[in-house]
């Protein structure tokens, strides 16, 4: 008796030592909701995706490159239109109150989660809403034939044509993979929206509240397939303001911030308690004239106004540093980045000569500038004023619009739209076709493609890098294609930002995701 | 009193009316598609569009869909958010207690600061307090909320080290919620220490809200101490030789006291619009930053849910000082 009172005050006195480590993330907003097919927010995969999902092949945290996920291996056949995927055995979803699990992860959780969002008639395709805008936005339904189950540890995804990409759209977050055993349960009790509200993954962290716009809490997942997380607990504090994050950093009320402030900057840099890191976004800034309208339509005349840009000057001046000029279509962080382009060079002089010599003068023009701040242009206004001023000295005479946000996309994508456009991307799977193909392929006249610019010699090579599988074959495809592009100039290629990502110094093991997300698993704090 | 009050629910119903009309109108009158901002940059077909048309139920007319905004009103049921898709009464209740507790002890600290100030400057008219209490409450009223916020954070929070920078309460401490109210959700909690946390979360955002009402309640005191203090009856009162605390305290303070209580009540309608900066800057999960959000995503349920919810809230406030005047002077209670 003696002998079991002292063994249990030494395990009290043990467990009392060892500390939960904590981890607390000051994050910008709230998450729309948990199911991340639903949203298209990066505050949403945030919360939801990046710590309690997995999805078939994954990006490896901090890089763009591919990794096994749930799928522990894949083969595509010779004609590109089957992916097989063989499924890891022995992954744990996460029990969560009113629900544990009693079977292990399987091709019936892959059905589930594609089929919600795929077939109309399934269960769950219309509840919560039923908008899956990233599905649909990715042309997964015309792309997607079927999905067959083999076997309990096989499926296989039928397409309708070739999709070089398909791999990484299967990366992206809506390709979470949800419980179907957890969905069934919820359908048998006639509680079809808990299914989203309390989420079930077998990702590295299970979330165990979440009060609307304060926190949300999560647990490591003590069985996830690439072992425990090193933190025991990760709370999302909901703080908006950028400032006021800063301030919760330097008190440590929380470790890792987002978006900080760029007047706050010079500070973290001279913060012996912050680290602060930095990379290229995955993203671009343009000017996209209207290649359908004159002058605009002559290739002589858009490159001699892209020499009329100052662009360190806007660099300067609405990035405060925070960017990198752009020369390509497509990010440096991205693969087939074209290292080789030339980029226009800054040409006042040269670029009044080759508009004279074009015919065009007195040409008096309108510069649209975004309404609001986005990632790839934080002041589109301050933009559009220092093109404005370029463009006057080359003798063009601009007059500034803007609209409301949702009217500014609306109108930015008519064909005979007066003007050109300031706007960008940010990619989503790290794949160049979703840059060049979406911003400026033929098909996206009308729509994304906002310089309504088709040309055929570009055409060709984007799509056949859409269906080569080779991924050598398509580098060289895909920087050809930027050669093209910069050739004829359908753009003026502004800026990629640089993130800076704020971190305390006790955190060790974060990585700034490529993609603006925020991934918690290999994090630890000293 | 029955009849006043009668009179006054009466009334209710035709500005409840009106507010569902504008309530309605307002967000739809902003230039601004859901659907296209919910797209963003990367857009949305027009099969695609016709079809999450028809499951928000933005494909039907306008009339049809603010008879059907009322019909859902008589159950409850204030819609969906096109943004969450989560019922906007369960959104709005989620948050709203964080609004009401703040807005609370924010009230509290401005009228047990902005009333005694405003009585002494008044029984000290000219003097070196009034000249203080008045150059304060000026600036005080003038001061840009978001300014105010950070320069107390910096101060306390980031320098001092004395109160948490935000949030309601500090990690340490987790519960589940049972009224919904911090302070005493912490209270019955039984955690060692998060009461004391839930209070010191508290101090910088209620100065920070409270400050613009403390100012109009001080000057407003002030104004209507120094009418009734010049009133025949006050100067008897003084001539017959009661204490001037007599005097002042019960004489003159309680017909003060009508303007002041009014003051108070628009007050309630001022915090809730302060609400959302003070709750931006200090991470403050209420409904004025939930609003905000709900504006500039046109998230058509919530704005017009929050919107009828809020507005119903001030008339709600609006009618107990009605009810209050008769309380404090029963003639107003006999008015026809």
């Amino acid at each position: 008796m003696k002998a079991r009172f002292l063994v249990a005050t030494a395990a009290a006195l043990l467990a009392g030592n060892v500390q939960a480590k904590t981890l607390v993330f000051c994050s910008e907003g709230s998450p729309e909701g948990f199911t991340p097919a639903l949203y298209t927010a990066g505050t949403t995969f945030d919360a939801s995706s990046r710590q309690i999902f997995n999805k078939l092949v994954e990006f490896e945290i901090g890089t763009t490159k591919i990794i096994p996920g749930l799928a522990e291996s894949w083969t595509v056949s010779q004609d590109g239109l089957e992916y097989t995927f063989n499924l890891r055995k022995g992954v744990k979803f996460h029990s969560i109150d009113g629900f544990t699990p009693s079977r292990d992860f399987n091709a019936d959780d892959v059905l589930f989660s594609f089929n919600r969002q795929f077939k109309k008639d399934h269960p769950y395709h219309m509840v919560s809403g039923g908008a899956y805008e990233y599905f649909n936005g990715m042309s997964m339904p015309d792309l997607l034939k079927s999905l067959t189950k083999i076997n309990n540890h096989t499926v296989r995804f039928s397409l309708n044509r070739p999709e070089a990409p398909m791999i990484a759209n299967l990366a992206m977050d809506f390709a979470s993979i949800h419980s179907a055993e957890y969905a069934n349960k919820m359908a048998a009790a006639g509680t079809l929206d808990k299914f989203d509200q309390n989420p079930v993954g077998t990702g590295p962290f299970k979330m165990i509240a979440y009060q609307k716009d304060a926190f949300i809490r999560y647990k490591a997942h003590p069985e996830y397939f690439r072992g425990k997380a090193a933190i025991d607990d990760l709370v999302f504090a909901i703080t908006p303001d950028a400032s006021v994050r800063y301030q919760k950093m330097k008190a440590n009320e929380c470790q890792v911030m987002p978006y900080p402030n760029p007047a706050d900057i010079a500070a973290m840099k001279n913060d012996s308690d912050i680290n602060l890191m930095s990379q290229e976004g995955l993203n671009v800034g343009y000017l996209a004239y209207n290649t359908k309208v004159a002058p605009f339509d002559n290739a002589k005349v858009r490159k001699a106004l892209n020499q009329a840009i100052n662009k360190q000057a806007i660099i300067d001046a609405v990035f405060q540093g925070a960017g990198k000029i752009a020369k390509n279509p497509i990010p440096p962080t991205i693969w087939s980045y074209n290292e080789a382009t030339v980029d226009d060079d800054y040409n006042p002089a040269a670029a009044k000569t080759a508009l004279k010599a074009e015919g065009v003068n007195g040409l008096k023009m309108k510069v649209w500038a975004m309404p609001v701040q986005r990632p790839y242009n934080p002041n589109a206004r301050r933009m559009a004023e220092l093109i404005q001023a370029d463009f006057g000295k080359v003798g063009v005479d601009v007059e500034i619009v803007s609209y409301e946000w949702g009217e500014y996309l609306k109108r930015s994508k008519d064909t005979d739209r007066d003007g050109a456009v300031l706007l960008g991307w940010t990619g989503d799977n790290g794949d160049p076709d979703n840059f060049l193909a979406v911003l400026l392929g033929c098909d996206g006249v009308g729509g994304s493609n906002r310089a309504q610019w088709c040309h055929k010699p570009f055409e060709d090579l984007i799509q056949k890098a859409k269906v080569v599988s080779d991924p050598a074959a398509r580098t060289d495809l895909y920087k050809r294609a930027q050669i093209e592009f910069k050739k004829e100039a359908p753009w003026a290629t502004i800026a990629h930002s640089v993130v800076f990502k704020p971190v305390r110094k006790e955190v060790t093991g974060f990585k700034i995701d490529p993609f603006g997300g925020h991934s918690f698993y290999g994090v630890d704090i000293k | 009193m029955f009849r006043f009050l009668l009179n006054k629910l009466a009334m209710i119903v035709p500005t409840f009316i009106g507010v569902t009309i504008a309530a309605f109108a307002f967000i739809r009158l902003l230039p601004g598609d859901p659907i296209l901002l919910l797209a963003g940059e990367r857009g949305v077909t027009p099969e695609r569009r016709a079809e999450l048309e028809q499951i928000m139920g933005f494909d039907r007319p306008l009339w049809e869909q603010y008879f059907s905004f009322l019909g859902d009103l008589m159950h409850a049921d204030l819609g969906v958010s096109i943004v969450t898709r989560t019922p906007v009464l369960e959104e709005f209740l989620a948050r709203f207690p964080a609004t009401i507790e703040l807005s609370f002890i924010a009230i509290i600290f401005a009228v047990a600061l902005g009333l005694p100030a405003g009585i002494i400057a008044a029984v000290r008219r000219g003097s070196i307090f009034d000249h203080t209490v008045m150059g304060v409450s000026l600036t005080g009223y003038s001061m840009p909320i978001f300014w105010w916020g950070l320069l107390l954070i910096i101060l306390f929070s980031g320098t001092l080290g004395w109160t948490p920078v935000s949030g309601r309460i500090s990690f340490m401490f987790f519960f589940e919620p049972v009224t919904g109210f911090m302070l005493i959700d912490s209270w019955l909690s039984d955690q060692a220490g998060a009461f004391k946390s839930a209070v010191m979360h508290l101090i910088l955002p209620s100065i920070v809200l409270g400050t613009i009402p403390l100012a109009v309640i001080a000057r407003q005191t002030r104004s209507s101490m120094l009418e009734v203090l010049s009133e025949d009856y006050v100067r008897t009162a003084r001539a017959k030789g009661l204490p001037p605390w007599r005097v002042v305290g019960i004489h003159a303070l309680r017909n003060a006291l009508i303007t002041v209580i009014t003051v108070i009540g628009l007050q309630v309608g001022v915090l809730l619009a302060g609400a959302i900066l003070t709750e931006t800057i200090f991470a403050w999960p209420g409904i004025g930053k939930w609003m905000i959000d709900s504006i500039f995503r046109r998230d058509y349920p919530a704005v017009q849910g929050g919107l009828l919810l809020i507005a119903s809230i001030v008339m709600i406030v609006n009618l107990l000082v009605d009810l209050t005047y008769g309380l404090v002077n029963p003639s107003i209670r006999h008015e026809r």
